[in-house]
């Protein structure tokens, strides 16, 4: 991917697909990392399924299930000295938690840093294509940051309107932009 | 976050148009927004339908929504699109440049661009 916010967009498209009814994507930045959590409450993965969805070359499938998404956010992660990790949780008799949690850092300075890109970009996008269901976004760069709760717009939206009407993203666009023109600010 | 209020003002502007507007696409743009979509640059050309689709008025006939791997990765960013009664054109090989073209002459013109098409390429 040419920008790790493609890689977002690609994560958080898996979340929405498990059904997650909200999907937190968070970034924390300073001089030198980036740590990119991407959480969702989505119905979550077997151990099976999970032990195997980094590695592109392991599968126990017949039909598709699962893809490369995440190895290529590894890759990204480890070619600059960073990490990925990940654990899922599927409901139970036990417990009814579920859900998945990626996490990824990075190390800026690296020569194979991907940079992050339109990151801005990738929430509208995901806006646009699940309107229905929320995500929630957070990018710090030391104690500067840019927040986005579309359960906020949705509440002041009520149910009539939905969420990826033109003039809603070209706002949701335009609150990130102007956040965004700050968060390098120190 | 900022401006909420500005947010309650465009909500009051909106009401009534899309209580108008619901039920009425009858053309679908789909555009494929899996790993390899997004990785040959999907995401910008699904930018691109969605603000030309806007400005060219033609929001009230056409849908603009996102799936899944089509299943020609090779040909991506591919965007189908669906009207009905008529057969569906697949599109392939998009950037924002010719997704501009298609809102122009296909979307608005009703004019299939047969050399961005599938059947072009084979």
């Amino acid at each position: 991917m040419k920008e790790l916010s493609l890689n977002i967009l690609d994560i958080a498209e898996n979340s929405v697909k498990a059904n997650a009814t909200l999907t937190q994507i968070i970034l924390k930045e300073d001089a030198d990392t980036v740590t990119l959590s991407i959480i969702d409450d989505g119905k979550g993965m077997s151990e099976e399924i999970l032990r195997g969805v980094v590695d592109p070359f392991y599968t126990t499938r017949t039909t598709r299930k699962v893809g490369l998404g995440l190895p290529l956010l590894k890759m990204a992660a480890e070619q600059t000295g960073g990490e990925m990790k990940i654990s899922s949780k599927q409901a139970t008799d036990e417990s009814k938690e579920h859900g998945t949690s990626v996490t990824a850092t990075f190390n800026k300075n690296h020569l194979d840093f991907t940079p992050l890109g339109d990151v801005a970009s990738t929430i509208v996008t995901l806006i646009q294509g699940h309107p229905d269901t929320d995500f929630y976004f957070e990018h710090t760069y030391l104690q500067n940051s840019v927040n986005f709760d579309s359960r906020e717009v949705r509440q002041v939206l009520g149910p009539e309107i939905p969420l990826n009407e033109y003039e809603i993203l070209e706002w949701i666009s335009n609150t990130l932009e102007e956040q965004y023109k700050n968060l390098y600010k120190v | 976050m900022k401006s909420l209020a500005e947010l309650q003002a465009i909500k009051d502007r909106m009401k009534d148009k899309v209580v108008l507007r619901e039920g009425t696409n009858s053309v679908r743009v789909v555009i494929g927004m899996a790993t390899c979509g997004i990785a040959a640059g999907a995401r910008p050309v699904l930018n691109k339908f969605v603000e030309e689709v806007n400005a060219k008025g033609l929001a009230d006939t056409v849908a603009v929504s996102q799936t899944g791997c089509i299943g020609i990765c090779q040909f991506e960013p591919v965007v189908e699109i669906f009207e009905a009664g008529k057969e569906k054109v697949t599109y392939v090989k998009m950037t924002p440049e010719k997704a501009s073209e298609v809102v122009e002459k296909h979307l608005k013109g009703g004019k299939v661009i047969a050399e961005y098409t599938i059947a072009a390429q084979q």
